[in-house]
C-alpha cells in the first residue's frame, strides 16, 4: 500500500511568481516526513504539488517530476483526480461538509466517487472512525452533523473521511495548528498508528512536534521575501534536531531567527 | 503589604467619579414618543390641518427635538446626540412600516368582502361587468401555469449560469456574461414582453398563450436567479471545495454534491424573490397572454387569464362590482406570493447546513 515518493527539480508557480525551486527529495514509505521553515517558505505549496491539488488555484504551475513509486504524478496522460485518490490531504483548519452527518462525512470519499457497495460502507465508516481514534466518542450519534463537534474531534474525522478511500500516502498541512494541546496529543499518537499503513507526510510550524511525530525532516527556507523558496536539507529527525549539516537550519530551529 | 505602589502624583483635592452619571429610565424614550404623538395629533386639530402626513411629520420633528433636548439635559451632550440617532433610527423605520401596514391593511379590508371559495372557484363566464359574483379561479390557474413555466425555463438556465461564472468562469466571457446578467435586470418588462412579442408571435407566427408570456417572464427572472445564486455560491467557503477535490472527487460532482447542497438555501431563496416579482407582472401579460374571461388549462394554445391582469381588466371597468373583485384579486396575488416566501422559508431552514450537536 504505502509507497515511496521520489521528487525531483519541482518548481512551482502562481502566475509569473515562483514559489518553490528546484526541489528534490525522497520520501520513504511507512515513514512520516516533516517540513519546517518560516511561514512564506513554501512548505504548504509543495505539499500540495505533492497531490496536484497546486493546479487548483488560479495560475497554478509546476514543473518538474514527482515519482510515486514508478509513476510519473506530472505525466502525459496522468488523471488528477486519479491522483488525489490515491495520495489524501488532510488540512490546516478542520473542514467537515457542513450539510452531512457524521456518518456521511467519512462515507463522502466512497460515495461521491460513486464506488461502493451498500452493505460495505458500514464497515468501512467504522473502521475508518476506528483508525482515527474517533469511534468510541461518535458511536452512538452518527447521523449527527459533523459540524456540531469539538475542534479536535473535526480534525480526527477529517482524517477518517481521507483514509477512508485506503490511499497510498497521507499528507498533512499543519493539521494541529488550530487544536488545543489534549486534541494535538490525540492526533500526534494517531499519526504514530497510521504510519504503520501509509506515508505520511506533515507541515509544521511546530518544532516539537516534528521532533514528536517525524522520522524525517526536511528544512525549507527562502533567500528574501519574493524569492522561491528552497529545500535546505532533509535529513533523520534526530540529526536535524541535534546535528544540522546547514548552519540555516540550525539557526531556525535554536529560535536564532525566523 | 509587599508590593505597595507609590502614588506620587500631588494629591488631588476632588475626585469625580466619572464612570457613571445620570440616567433616563427606560420608560422615557417610548414617553417622549407618546408624547409627541399627542402633541402632533393636539396641535394639527388646534391650526386646523387637514392632512393627516403634516400630524406625522410634526410628531416626527417634536420626537426628534425632545428626545435631544431632554437627553442633553439629563444625560449631556454625548449621550444626546447618541439619542437623536437612535430616534431618527426609529422615525425612519415607522415611516417604511406605515405604507406597508396600510397597503394590506386596505388591500386586506377591501379584498374580504367578495373572497369566498365560491370566488376562488369560479370563472367571469358569463357575468356581466356590472354584475356582482364571478370569480378568479381561471386567473390564478393562469397565473400558477405561466410563473412554473417561466421558473422551469428560468431556475435551471441561471444556476448553471451562476455556476459557471463562479466555478469556471473567470476569463472574458465570464467578464462579459456578468455585464449582460447586470443589464438584463435592469430591463423593464415591457421590452421583454415586446421582444418576446416580436420574435415568437411576430416572426415566428404563434398566437397568444400563456407559454408566451411565460418566456418573457423567463427573460425577467433569469439575471436575478444568476445574481442571487452567484452570490450563495461565493459564500461557500474553498476548504469545502478542496476537501472534496482532495478525497479524489471530479469537479462536477463536488459543485453538484458539495458546493450546491450547502448553499442550497440561499438558492432556493434568491429563486423564490425571484418568482415573486415575476408574480405580479402585468405588462408582458397583457401583450401576450392577453387575457379572457373563459377558464382555459391549457398554456400552450390560447388566450389565458392572470392575477395582475385580472386585477388591472376588473379595476379598468370601474363597476362597484368589478372593483370589488379588483381588490379580492389583489388580495389573491398577496397571499400567493406570501405563501410562496413562506415555502421557501422553510425550505431554506430545512435545507441549511446544521450547527446543532
Amino acid at each position: 500500500m504505502a509507497k515511496r515518493i521520489d521528487i525531483s527539480g519541482l518548481s512551482a508557480f502562481y502566475g509569473s511568481h515562483k514559489a518553490i525551486e528546484d526541489i528534490s527529495m525522497t520520501v520513504e514509505p511507512r515513514s512520516v516526513t516533516a517540513f519546517i521553515g518560516p511561514s512564506g517558505c513554501g512548505k504548504s505549496t509543495f505539499l500540495r504539488t505533492l497531490n496536484r491539488m497546486h493546479e487548483v488555484t488560479p495560475g497554478g504551475r509546476v514543473e518538474g517530476k514527482v515519482m510515486l513509486d514508478d509513476e510519473n504524478l506530472y505525466g502525459k496522460d496522468v488523471d488528477p483526480v486519479a491522483v488525489r485518490r490515491t495520495v489524501g490531504m488532510v488540512f490546516q483548519r478542520p473542514n467537515p461538509f457542513p450539510t452531512m452527518s457524521i456518518f456521511d462525512n467519512v462515507a463522502a470519499g466512497l460515495r461521491l466517487n460513486g464506488s461502493y457497495k451498500k452493505n460495505q460502507l458500514n464497515d468501512v465508516v467504522e473502521r475508518s472512525l476506528k483508525g482515527a481514534n474517533l469511534w468510541n466518542e461518535v458511536k452512538d450519534r452518527l447521523n449527527k452533523p459533523g459540524s456540531g463537534l469539538s475542534g479536535g474531534q473535526q480534525q480526527r474525522l477529517c482524517i477518517a473521511r481521507a483514509i477512508a478511500v485506503e490511499p497510498d500516502v497521507l499528507l498533512m498541512d499543519e493539521p494541529c495548528s488550530a487544536l488545543d494541546p489534549i486534541s494535538t496529543l490525540a492526533i500526534e499518537d494517531l499519526i504514530g498508528e497510521l504510519k504503520e499503513r501509509f506515508t505520511i507526510v506533515i507541515v509544521t510550524h511546530n518544532m516539537q512536534q516534528a521532533a514528536r511525530v517525524s522520522d524525517r525532516t526536511a528544512f525549507f527556507n527562502l533567500a528574501a521575501v519574493g524569492q522561491p523558496g528552497k529545500l535546505i536539507e532533509i535529513d533523520e529527525t534526530e540529526r536535524i534536531f541535534s546535528n544540522p549539516s546547514v548552519q540555516a537550519t540550525e539557526d531556525y530551529i535554536s529560535g536564532r531567527f525566523g | 503589604m509587599s508590593h505597595v505602589v507609590q502614588d506620587r502624583r500631588p494629591v488631588t483635592t476632588v475626585r469625580v467619579n466619572h464612570l457613571s452619571h445620570a440616567r433616563l429610565p427606560r420608560w422615557a424614550q417610548p414617553a417622549i414618543a407618546a408624547g409627541a404623538v399627542a402633541a402632533g395629533i393636539g396641535l394639527g386639530t388646534v391650526a386646523g390641518w387637514q392632512s393627516r402626513t403634516q400630524w406625522g411629520m410634526l410628531a416626527a420633528l417634536l420626537f426628534v427635538l425632545a428626545s435631544y433636548l431632554i437627553t442633553a439635559k439629563v444625560e449631556g451632550k454625548r449621550q444626546a446626540r447618541d439619542r437623536v440617532a437612535t430616534s431618527i433610527v426609529w422615525v425612519a423605520f415607522v415611516l417604511a412600516v406605515v405604507p406597508l401596514v396600510s397597503l394590506s391593511w386596505v388591500t386586506v379590508s377591501n379584498g374580504l368582502e367578495v373572497l369566498d371559495p365560491y370566488f376562488l372557484s369560479h370563472s367571469m363566464n358569463a357575468v356581466l361587468d356590472a354584475e356582482t359574483g364571478g370569480g378568479v379561479y381561471h386567473a390564478l390557474l393562469g397565473t400558477i401555469e405561466q410563473v412554473l413555466i417561466a421558473t422551469l425555463i428560468a431556475a435551471p438556465v441561471g444556476l448553471l449560469t451562476a455556476v459557471y461564472l463562479v466555478e469556471y468562469g473567470g476569463g472574458r466571457l465570464a467578464k462579459a456574461v456578468t455585464f449582460f446578467v447586470d443589464v438584463m435586470t435592469g430591463i423593464p418588462s415591457i421590452v421583454a414582453g415586446l421582444f418576446v412579442l416580436a420574435t415568437w408571435n411576430l416572426i415566428l407566427g404563434f398566437g397568444p398563450s400563456g407559454f408566451a408570456g411565460a418566456l418573457a417572464l423567463a427573460i425577467l427572472m433569469m439575471p436575478v436567479v444568476v445574481r442571487s445564486t452567484e452570490e450563495m455560491l461565493k459564500l461557500v467557503p474553498n476548504e469545502l471545495r478542496e476537501a472534496s477535490l482532495a478525497l479524489g472527487v471530479p469537479k462536477w460532482r463536488t459543485i453538484l454534491k458539495v458546493v450546491i447542497p450547502t448553499a442550497i438555501g440561499g438558492i432556493t431563496t434568491g429563486v423564490m424573490l425571484a418568482v415573486a416579482r415575476i408574480t405580479g407582472e402585468t405588462a408582458p401579460v397583457l401583450l401576450l397572454v392577453f387575457g379572457t374571461k373563459l377558464i382555459n388549462p391549457n398554456p400552450f394554445e390560447g388566450a389565458q387569464a392572470s392575477l395582475p391582469l385580472y386585477v388591472y381588466e376588473q379595476y379598468a371597468v370601474g363597476t362597484d362590482a368589478s372593483i370589488s373583485r379588483a381588490w379580492a384579486a389583489a388580495l389573491v396575488l398577496i397571499a400567493f406570493v406570501m405563501i410562496l416566501n413562506l415555502v421557501a422559508r422553510g425550505i431554506a431552514r430545512w435545507k441549511a447546513p446544521k450547527t446543532g450537536r
